[in-house]
């Protein structure tokens, strides 16, 4: 076999050939098909090989990042940990709404002694009452904040789950080999259902971001 | 110099127990004791068909009918259509603001509110008291 020419030896071996028309030696034609099949089947081959190892780099990259993901025990932060968050969270809305609950006890029962008060007397606690309803709001709006960051902890929850699915048995294999046990099937938790105006529920806004009352109260006008 | 029926039902609508308490503890200090509630959008539709009302302030985050939902079934029921209708929410972009406008909100407010924006927001749209 011929060894691989370069292509302007190449070049000026069909010039040769064009040259002598009419008295080639089929030899001569023989030794350029020669070689150009060797330079053709190098070429190919080099490309065989360049994308052989980036397929084989490719998987040895994806091998290694389903050990990683698999070491940071997807299935336990999906069933323990951000189950566990999400349960804090919703004691923590709980709780808030006892003590408040508390407070409009006690507030309540102070305004119903206003009665039996001087006038100027009464119209101070009146007020301060007023300002204890006002502030008692704090339960409602850190109640909406604390459900935005459950949904999103939801979220990341289902993408977990997703994860976890599309790697299937193969995750589990990962997973035992560094030493745990394969995922587990903890029941789904429901999502936000779909409304017409879901883009629009996104409060409350941080400060700053939303509109004032004084900005709303000028499209009143 | 009331001009307003003191005695006229009002429907306050709120998924937390805490703000309707607020609201409604606000709106008796001001003189309104005929105060209902409802939690959603959809209890307080069947409250609103099955009594007269003179007013309804509403939240608008809820499940599993919004306020804004509410707001227009309310505008497209030839009995309702009228209805003095107050949104009372956390959601303050001008977004929101303007699809309530367009939907026919009476008037709108923002939480955290005070006393004196609601007694304002009253008088804006049911009269002076």
């Amino acid at each position: 076999m011929s060894t691989p020419v370069r292509l302007d030896e190449l070049d000026e071996q069909i010039d040769a050939l064009v040259r002598n028309s009419g008295s080639v030696d089929p030899a001569e034609i023989a030794d350029v098909v020669e070689s150009v099949m060797a330079t053709v089947s190098g070429d190919l081959s080099t490309v065989n090989q360049r994308l052989y190892c980036e397929i084989e780099s490719l998987a040895r990259f994806i091998h290694t990042a389903k050990a990683e993901i698999a070491s940071m025990r997807p299935d336990e932060i999906k069933t323990e940990h951000l189950a566990s968050a999400t349960d804090e969270l919703e004691v923590i809305v709980g709780q808030t709404e006892t003590a408040t609950n508390s407070i409009f006890e006690a507030v309540e029962t102070i305004e119903q002694l206003c009665g039996q008060m001087d006038e100027p007397t009464a119209e101070a606690v009146t007020n301060a009452v007023t300002t204890v309803y006002e502030a008692c709001g704090f339960q409602d709006l850190t109640g909406q904040r604390i459900t935005k960051v459950v949904v999103a902890l939801q979220h990341i929850e289902h993408k977990i789950e997703g994860l976890l699915e599309a790697f299937g048995t193969e995750f589990g294999r990962h997973m035992e080999a560094a030493g745990g046990t394969a995922p587990s099937d903890a029941p789904k938790r429901p999502g936000k259902e779909d409304r017409p105006d879901e883009h629009l529920m996104n409060g409350p806004q941080r400060p700053g971001e939303g509109t004032t009352q004084d900005e709303i109260d000028a499209l009143f006008d | 110099m009331a001009s307003v029926d003191m005695n006229m039902p009002i429907l306050i609508v709120d998924d937390y127990k805490t703000m309707l308490r607020i609201i409604r503890n606000l709106l008796k200090q001001l003189g309104f004791n005929n105060v209902d509630e409802a939690t959603d959008g959809s209890s307080a539709l069947q409250k609103l068909r099955d009594k007269e009302f003179g007013l309804v302030i509403s939240d608008w985050n809820m499940e599993p009918m919004s306020g804004l939902e509410l707001l227009k079934e309310v505008r497209s029921d030839s009995q309702l259509e009228k209805l003095p209708f107050i949104m009372v929410t956390a959601e303050s972009k001008s977004e929101n603001v303007v699809a309530a406008k367009q939907a026919g909100v009476s008037n709108y407010i923002v939480k955290p509110f005070n006393a004196a924006t609601l007694k304002s927001k009253l008088n804006t749209v049911i009269g002076n008291f």
